[in-house]
């Protein structure tokens, strides 16, 4: 009997569980969960702020899910070290466990930036964990003047999540628009402004110098006064302990399309991880859920001596702000068109008679029938792009085509 | 497993399965009461223009991409049927963003639905398979070649 540890309590590992009893129902598995709290998800942490749901309904799978799969759940424990000769995990009270096949599906931490002064700010929070959520929830109140240091989809999902409970929120951020990583500047304008009108303020192309107490410093010489700081700049994946043990890291834990390490018998997955991005061609790290889960999956599929390769992982977002739905896909080189209604943006974007990527706001009905180009690379002349353009349907198939996606034998 | 096909071409585009798929997930006994002057969210959808019309419904995939997706882990499949537990629904729309047959649309309020088959309504069976005049739309097992 195979025995497998996971490193790591998050969605990944809960893809590597459900990854490994589709083949292996009898082995053994140790998950060593860092957090105290059952598996949730957490990106679902601003709607709990915001009322939209709660710890309970939170929970990324029911409370039978470890007993079902017969796991055994190390709560509260981290993992310090990996020894690959002796194939053990040692935890931080320095006990060993024993794996025949390990998982490290660690995720990330957030970055924090060397302000000056930041240590004597009080009221200050990242926004990554369901216990991060808790505290700053604790710390709001009706008067809190708020700064979130990033307008990416963290600091402006906590800025959702937050706004009608303070009195004011602004939001500072190095880069010159909203949502940088997923947006160009037209589309990240447009949604700005809808942020604006719902009460946000944003400094952009700014940065904080430094902090003293309640007020912070900005490059451009302006000062912002809080009672509450949120620190979303960035995240770092948790690769430390694969890169101790003598493991291939870059950015994060290099994996191939099996999620192995350059370590025998052991397997990477989600934020901690850098995989195979199908949409540019390299390896790179996409801490996105969907990611997270199908590479636990491969992985833990894999760890039980079974055949998974997972290569089609490419960037997809899809957020909501204040009624306002965004998606994204792929990537934004080659030719962009542009489709423009008085409340939606689509942007396009094809290279080599595929489609590569495209930004959506406002109108996202049947966006996954564009994602699904891009994953199956389809020939554009294979298709009708200029309805596609127009209105994401399956007319744009030809019969043919359609009838064997639906699985049609007429 | 039994899914709901659509033979294309003899669908009418006659909506009336959006209607019948409406009133069977209402919970309401009187159609006309249901969905008179209501705007109806249905599980299965229409598309199409002049003379090519298809419904299109959930796929109930084998291995579906909306269940690996959901960033709330309210998407689940049981005994075939790809199921969601709306209660956990925040709307995030991840869900429509990888369906690759854009079979999952918002419900009134604001949570994601999609067809569960009618397995667990009053209908007790598709009701948009029950209601269509033309017989465009079966209920059956084929052996899918994928």
């Amino acid at each position: 009997m195979k025995k497998y540890v996971i490193i790591g309590n998050g969605t990944a590992a809960v893809g590597c569980i459900e990854g490994i009893r589709g083949v292996d129902q009898e082995g053994g598995i140790t998950v060593i969960s860092g957090e105290n709290h059952h598996v949730y998800s957490r990106p679902l942490i601003s709607y709990y702020l915001e009322g939209k749901t709660d710890p309970d309904k939170m929970k990324y799978r029911g409370d039978g899910f470890y007993i079902e799969n017969g796991c055994k759940v190390l709560y509260g424990k981290t993992a310090k070290s990996i020894d690959t000769d002796k194939k053990t995990v040692v935890l931080d009270d320095g006990e060993e466990i024993k794996y025949d096949e390990l998982c490290v599906a660690a995720g990330s931490r957030p970055f924090v930036p060397p302000f000056e002064g930041l240590d004597a700010v009080s009221n200050k929070f990242s926004f990554m964990t369901l216990d991060d959520a808790l505290s700053l929830e604790k710390a709001l109140t009706e008067e809190s003047r708020v700064l979130i240091v990033g307008a990416g989809l963290i600091g402006l999902k906590c800025a959702e999540g937050i706004r009608d409970k303070v009195k004011e929120i602004t939001v500072c951020d190095l880069a010159g628009r909203v949502l940088s990583s997923i947006l160009d500047d037209v589309c990240a304008a447009s949604v700005q402004k809808h942020l604006e009108d719902n009460g946000l303020k944003f400094l952009l192309s700014d940065s904080v110098i430094k902090f003293d107490k309640n007020t912070a410093y900005m490059k451009s010489g302006k000062t912002v006064d809080f009672d509450i700081l949120v620190l979303a700049v960035g995240v770092r994946a948790n690769s430390e302990i694969v890169k101790e043990a003598g493991g291939e890291v870059n950015r994060g834990i290099i994996i191939n399309t099996k999620m192995q390490t350059s370590l025998p018998h052991v397997y990477a997955a989600g934020d901690c991880a850098e995989g195979y991005d199908a949409s540019v061609g390299t390896n790179r790290v996409l801490a996105i859920l969907p990611n997270a889960y199908m590479q636990g999956h491969a992985a833990g599929v894999n760890m039980a001596c079974g055949e998974a390769v997972f290569d089609n992982a490419i960037p997809m977002n899809s957020i909501g702000f204040f009624g306002l739905h965004i998606m994204s896909a792929g990537s934004y080189g080659g030719d962009m068109k542009e489709v423009k209604t008085e409340d939606s943006v689509k942007r396009f974007f094809t290279d080599g008679g595929v489609l590569k990527g495209f930004m959506l706001i406002g109108e996202t009905e049947r966006a996954g029938i564009y994602t699904s180009l891009i994953r199956e690379k389809t020939p554009l002349e294979s298709i009708d792009f200029d309805l596609a353009e127009k209105i994401a349907s399956n007319l744009i198939f030809s019969q043919n085509v359609r009838r064997k996606r639906f699985g049609g034998v007429v | 497993m039994k899914r709901v096909y659509v033979n294309e071409e003899w669908c009418l585009g006659c909506h009336l399965c959006e209607y019948n798929c409406a009133f069977a997930n209402s919970g309401m006994k009187d159609m006309a009461a249901a969905l008179k002057d209501k705007k109806i969210f249905p599980r299965i959808h229409v598309e199409g223009e002049d003379k090519i019309t298809f419904a299109v419904s959930c796929r109930h995939c084998e291995d579906p991409v909306c269940v690996k997706s959901c960033i709330a882990g309210a998407i689940s499949k049981q005994d075939g049927v790809v199921r969601i537990d709306r209660s956990k629904c925040v709307g995030c729309l991840t869900c429509i963003l990888v369906c690759p047959y854009g079979a999952l649309a918002l419900g009134a309020n604001g949570t994601m639905q999609k067809c569960e088959l009618c397995l667990q309504n009053s209908c007790g069976e598709p009701a948009c398979v029950k209601g269509c005049p033309n017989k465009a739309i079966v209920y059956e097992e084929r052996s899918e070649t994928e």
